[in-house]
């Protein structure tokens, strides 16, 4: 089992540890999952995701090189740029789904915690002979995320403005709390903020530094676990590698097609148009529980008596306030009003498909 | 964490209290802490009747479902209906408004049978969390 750099801090803090993708993580604060996720609603929660891993690549044929792997488009990307994309296999399967940012001397790759061993494989088993060099920065670098309402303007008072100069999706080098950082107005909760990549041995003055910002400036935040990190990702619609997506899963079918440039010829790019063109048999939906109960990943979908579908992700959405989850049916029925029927330990209860995403995200 | 000594527990974590002819059953503190955030609890119908062991609901938190067994044979009295809309009262009041089930026992010797608070907290103590 793994361990981040902060792993003590997290402990200290009254964190519940639990295993995730190898490695020990915070599921959990004091306050509780629930408590959590509204705080980042509400002002600002600081997250600890080393766990993910962090590739580096340089050299002149990067740019085409990424471009081949990744279904978005990354010849499009300016520097200090940054966009989502997935990585897909020839058939169109999803091996992840990550994020690149293009910096200025150098492209830097996030992936899953519990992929970035396969991801690592793919990536080097795809190096040409020349021209492209791939550096796993894991290890000797930190990552975490900064996000809610107020953290941009918080940061803002340590960075002389110089935080909420970097518009969405774009990144910068600039000091945090003394700091070096890479930070990149992205993040995966719906809010606004930032996910800053320092040096591993800068990570307490960092997250501390953060912390004690707040404080000194009487803004509400906190640390915030991968419990809190699931429900609000979950409520803008944001998939989550293992549950809405894996490698028998089109992106097509998880409604990510917009994250493909079918005008690039990456790899698994025919296969989607294909798919597209062929139309998907399922469709990934959010539906929202009427009769109560939680559903949870592989809970069957009834319409009717015929099993129409699977749940990837359930749980109770907080800002939704209502029990609800992500699933795959058939795609007559992943229309908003369908009524579906979600098998939770042998009870069928009734669930509506919503409008996505349940949550906007803020700067959308 | 509380170990609260006048009512009795079972390995499963339930607690029990003996009120009058009654016995009333929640989750214990360690259990709930344990848990993380109650979500959803599902309770039995009153007027059903079960064995010492059997499963009479599931707490659901935000990590999982664990069933909730009976500590005591009987009749389903009443159900705490509040935790429909208020399941954090199992976090925030486990001993009190966050109780389960009020059981009608059918054998009261299985209610001495159970582990004390002190027995409990050596119990818990001898578990990894």
């Amino acid at each position: 089992m793994q361990r981040v750099p902060l792993y003590p801090w997290h402990v200290d803090a009254g964190a519940k540890m639990a295993p995730f993708a190898g490695w020990e993580m915070p599921i959990q604060y004091r306050t509780g999952s629930i408590d959590e996720h509204r705080l980042v609603r509400r002002s600002a929660g600081l997250f600890d995701v080393s766990h993910m891993g962090r590739l580096e690549v340089t050299g002149p044929g990067a740019a085409a090189y990424l471009d081949r792997l990744v279904s978005s488009s990354i010849t499009k990307l300016g520097v200090n740029e940054s966009t989502y994309g997935l990585l897909c296999n020839e058939s169109g399967g999803v091996i992840d789904d990550l994020f690149v940012y293009r910096l200025a001397e150098r492209w830097l790759v996030v992936v899953n915690a519990s992929n970035a061993q396969k991801d690592t494989a793919w990536f080097r088993s795809h190096l040409p002979d020349s021209g492209v060099t791939l550096t796993d920065t894991s290890d000797a670098t930190v990552m975490f995320a900064f996000q809610g309402p107020h953290a941009i303007a918080l940061l803002d008072r340590d960075t002389n403005g110089t935080a909420s100069a970097i518009e969405r999706f774009h990144a910068a080098l600039i000091d945090v709390c003394g700091v070096p950082c890479t930070v990149g107005r992205t993040g995966y909760t719906g809010e606004d903020g930032v996910e800053l990549f320092a040096a591993a041995h800068d990570a307490e003055r960092l997250w501390t530094g953060i912390l004690a910002l707040a404080d000194r400036h009487g803004v509400e935040a906190g640390p915030i676990g991968l419990a809190a990190r699931d429900s609000l990702r979950f409520e803008p619609g944001f998939p989550l590698y293992g549950h809405e997506l894996d490698e028998d899963t089109s992106p097509v079918d998880a409604r990510l097609t917009w994250a493909c440039d079918l005008d690039t010829d990456f790899i698994g790019r025919d296969a989607i148009v294909e798919r597209k063109r062929a139309g998907a048999s399922r469709k990934l939906a959010t539906v929202i529980m009427e009769e109560r109960g939680v559903p949870r990943q592989g809970c069957d979908v009834y319409h009717g008596d015929r099993r129409v579908g699977v749940v990837t992700t359930g749980l109770y959405a907080p800002t939704v306030d209502a029990f609800c989850a992500n699933v795959y049916v058939e795609s007559e029925l992943a229309r908003t009003g369908a009524i579906v029927h979600v098998e939770i330990r042998g009870d069928r209860k009734r669930a509506v498909v919503a409008s996505r995403p349940l949550y906007k995200p803020a700067y959308r | 964490m509380t170990f609260r000594d006048d009512v009795k527990y079972q390995e499963s974590h339930e607690w029990a209290l003996k009120d009058d002819d009654l016995v009333i059953v929640g989750v214990s503190d360690y259990a709930q802490d344990s848990l993380g955030d109650v979500v959803y609890v599902e309770l039995p119908d009153v007027g059903d009747v079960k064995k010492k062991g059997d499963s009479f609901g599931v707490v659901e938190s935000v990590k999982a479902a664990s069933d909730v067994y009976m500590p005591v044979s009987g009749e389903i009295i009443e159900i705490n209906a509040d935790l429909d809309d208020n399941p954090s009262n199992v976090n925030d009041s486990p001993f009190d408004s966050g109780w389960l089930i009020k059981i009608k026992p059918s054998d009261p010797s299985e209610l001495s049978a159970l582990m004390s608070a002190q027995e409990y907290k050596t119990y818990t103590e001898g578990l990894e969390d």
